[in-house]
């Protein structure tokens, strides 16, 4: 956590109406020096109209944008030291790789060695030497995303802002890509600011996400707290695969199945009414009978087992769980613990886990 | 059978491609002809060349034609271009399009009844200078046209990349925009020289009364009504080689920057 590094840039009460539409609604974020923030959404949540309010390119209707203490609001895109890796990388197809980069730098009007020299740096750096007097045609798209990463990193922005930077390479490179910019992220020290819809890709590259929703965001906060602590329903449902149990709120926990499953209670769940039990997939476990103690469990049904190598995927049928339509548990044992049961598809078993793994959030 | 078919598609084909170019081609080898009859071939002869020089009203509308199609193909394309990338980068209004295209699509004949109404209208003077306006009227639409084509082939974000390295807009508009979309604004600017260069409806109707404005199309005409000859055919050879150089340039600066 980096909660006492020095904040680059704070976002105040940011809105951004496009007619009746609320693309952004009253968003409050700190991002820290030296930091790797995700903004994570699925599409339409805002999260490209803040990073391009971010850049300058959005005007926002309320709120103001501060970059080291000074206010941005008003200053135009070109005068901001903040630069935009564009989602469809935007390289200048008449120009070479080498001019594509020099082209910032000759912006700030820079001389021709110091251009030569960052060039060439910015052009190790991202494995690019060989290719320096290429026309970006003839180029493959990794490579293509590298040179638009340089062009934007060779002007040593205060803040990069990434627009879904990895979406158009295929997975294998996508998963190189991920590291590839943490490794550099780490290296260079500036803050990076990344848009992408993909939750992995935000929990593997981020040290802190945002998570938007109808332009709001959700919950702020490291991968693990997302992934460990969610305050919401929206949040715990969209990081990672989850379980929900909903029932009626008791001061015990979430009324459910004829019993009552025990957890750890969200700040914004109210002490009565309605709520849900989530629980992560690989905290459950599977048993013949119920078992004794103060563990959570629940009956199912067996219906359907998926082999995935490291695990054993087990999909239950249990009444009231879930979806309406799609009542299913999802169960993921490992490979080492799945050998020592005879589990298969049609079978009653019991599914049960701590309670100290469960939240308890508002429906 | 395919090779059958093929074999009929080629057939087609040349025999179209015959229906297209041999009046053309009659024309050229009539050009050569030593006679001034323009029906029976008397023997090879570059005489009527030569005296195409001679004409002094031949040269003159020629010059005329000249200073038109210049003026009125440098006008055209500034601002056809422009109008492209306003057209192209603002929101798209179907009403607008159809108005743009208007100039294209109606009859030569009206849009220069149209004109000189217009120009009676305004008690402008006719001339050399109305006929460059009309044909900056009608080239317009033809560059706004062959530059949008090549518009949409761009990625938009480009121009806000080239902003957010810290390029103004006229920056961006040098160094950016103009370079990318040269290419379409050249082949634009042939397309309207060329249609300038054979334009005679509207040229024949904004000129005006004398000799001073007559234009090649006009010069041919009138000589045409004592009967076609032999000059008048080394005159059209002379401006098709012209046309179809310029139109087969056009082509080729088009195609092969569209990789750039």
């Amino acid at each position: 956590m980096k909660t006492d590094a020095r904040t680059v840039i704070a976002i105040q009460g940011l809105t951004k109406r496009f007619g009746e539409v609320i693309a952004v609604d009253a968003v409050d974020l700190n991002l820290a020096e030296n930091e790797f923030f995700a903004l994570l959404g699925p599409s339409g949540c805002g999260k490209t109209t803040l990073l391009r309010m971010i850049a300058g390119f959005a005007r926002p209707d309320e709120g103001r944008i501060l970059l080291d203490g000074q206010d941005m609001t008003a200053v135009r895109p070109s005068r901001r030291p903040v630069n935009l890796m564009f989602q469809s990388y935007a390289l200048f197809p008449h120009m070479t790789v080498a001019q594509n980069i020099a082209y910032g730098l000759e912006m700030d009007g820079c001389g021709r060695d110091e251009i030569k020299r960052r060039v060439g740096a910015m052009l190790e750096m991202t494995e690019l030497a060989a290719y320096g007097g290429r026309k970006p045609d003839s180029l493959s798209g990794g490579q293509r995303q590298r040179v638009a990463l340089a062009r934007a990193l060779v002007k040593r922005p205060r803040v990069l802002l990434l627009d879904e930077p990895l979406g158009a390479l295929d997975k294998k490179l996508r998963e190189q890509m991920q590291l590839e910019l943490k490794r550099m992220q780490h290296e260079i020290g500036i803050t990076f600011v990344i848009v992408t819809h993909d939750q992995e890709e935000a929990l593997v590259m981020a040290d802190r996400i945002a998570v938007l929703r109808d332009g709001r965001t959700m919950q702020v906060g490291s991968p693990r707290e997302l992934y460990e602590f969610p305050t919401s329903r929206f949040v715990a449902g969209f990081i990672g695969k989850m379980n929900f149990f909903a029932g009626a709120r008791t001061s015990q926990g979430v009324a459910f199945g004829g019993g009552v499953l025990a957890g750890t209670a969200a700040e914004a769940a109210s002490a009565n009414g309605a709520a849900v039990a989530a629980v992560r997939p690989e905290r459950l476990r599977l048993a013949t009978a119920r078992p004794q103690g103060t563990e959570n469990a629940v009956a199912g049904r067996i219906v359907d087992i998926a082999y995935h190598g490291q695990d054993l995927n087990v999909h239950l049928a249990v009444e009231g769980a879930g979806e309406e339509g799609n009542e299913r548990v999802l169960v993921r044992l490992p490979a080492g613990e799945a050998e020592g049961g005879d589990w298969r598809p049609g079978l009653d078993v019991w599914c049960c886990w701590d309670a100290a793994h469960t939240r308890i959030l508002a429906v | 059978m395919p090779s059958l078919t093929k074999l009929w598609l080629g057939a087609h084909l040349r025999l179209v491609y015959l229906f297209l170019y041999l009046p053309i081609a009659v024309l050229m080898v009539l050009s050569f002809n030593r006679a001034g009859l323009p029906t029976a071939w008397s023997g090879f002869s570059v005489e009527w060349y030569g005296a195409l020089l001679d004409n002094k009203a031949i040269l003159n509308a020629a010059l005329n034609t000249l200073i038109v199609a210049v003026i009125s193909t440098l006008l055209a394309t500034l601002l056809g271009a422009l109008l492209a990338i306003g057209m192209e980068y603002r929101r798209r209004s179907a009403a607008l399009e159809a108005v743009l295209f208007a100039p294209m699509i109606i009859p030569d004949i009206v849009l220069a009844i149209a004109l000189l109404s217009f120009f009676t209208l305004l008690d402008f003077t006719l001339g050399l200078h109305s006929i460059i306006l009309s044909h900056v009227v009608f080239n317009i639409a033809f560059v706004c046209a062959v530059v949008r084509t090549r518009l949409r082939q761009f990625d938009w974000a480009v121009f806000e990349a080239s902003v957010d390295l810290g390029a103004s807009e006229i920056t961006t508009f040098r160094r950016i925009i103009l370079p990318m979309i040269f290419p379409g604004v050249l082949a634009g600017a042939m397309l309207a020289f060329t249609l300038s260069v054979d334009e005679f409806i509207i040229a024949y109707f904004t000129a005006g009364a004398g000799q001073s404005s007559t234009t090649l199309p006009m010069q041919i005409y009138s000589m045409i009504r004592f009967g076609v000859t032999p000059e008048i055919n080394a005159l059209a050879t002379v401006i098709m080689l012209v046309s179809f150089t310029l139109v087969l340039l056009a082509q080729r600066v088009n195609r092969g920057a569209v990789g750039v």
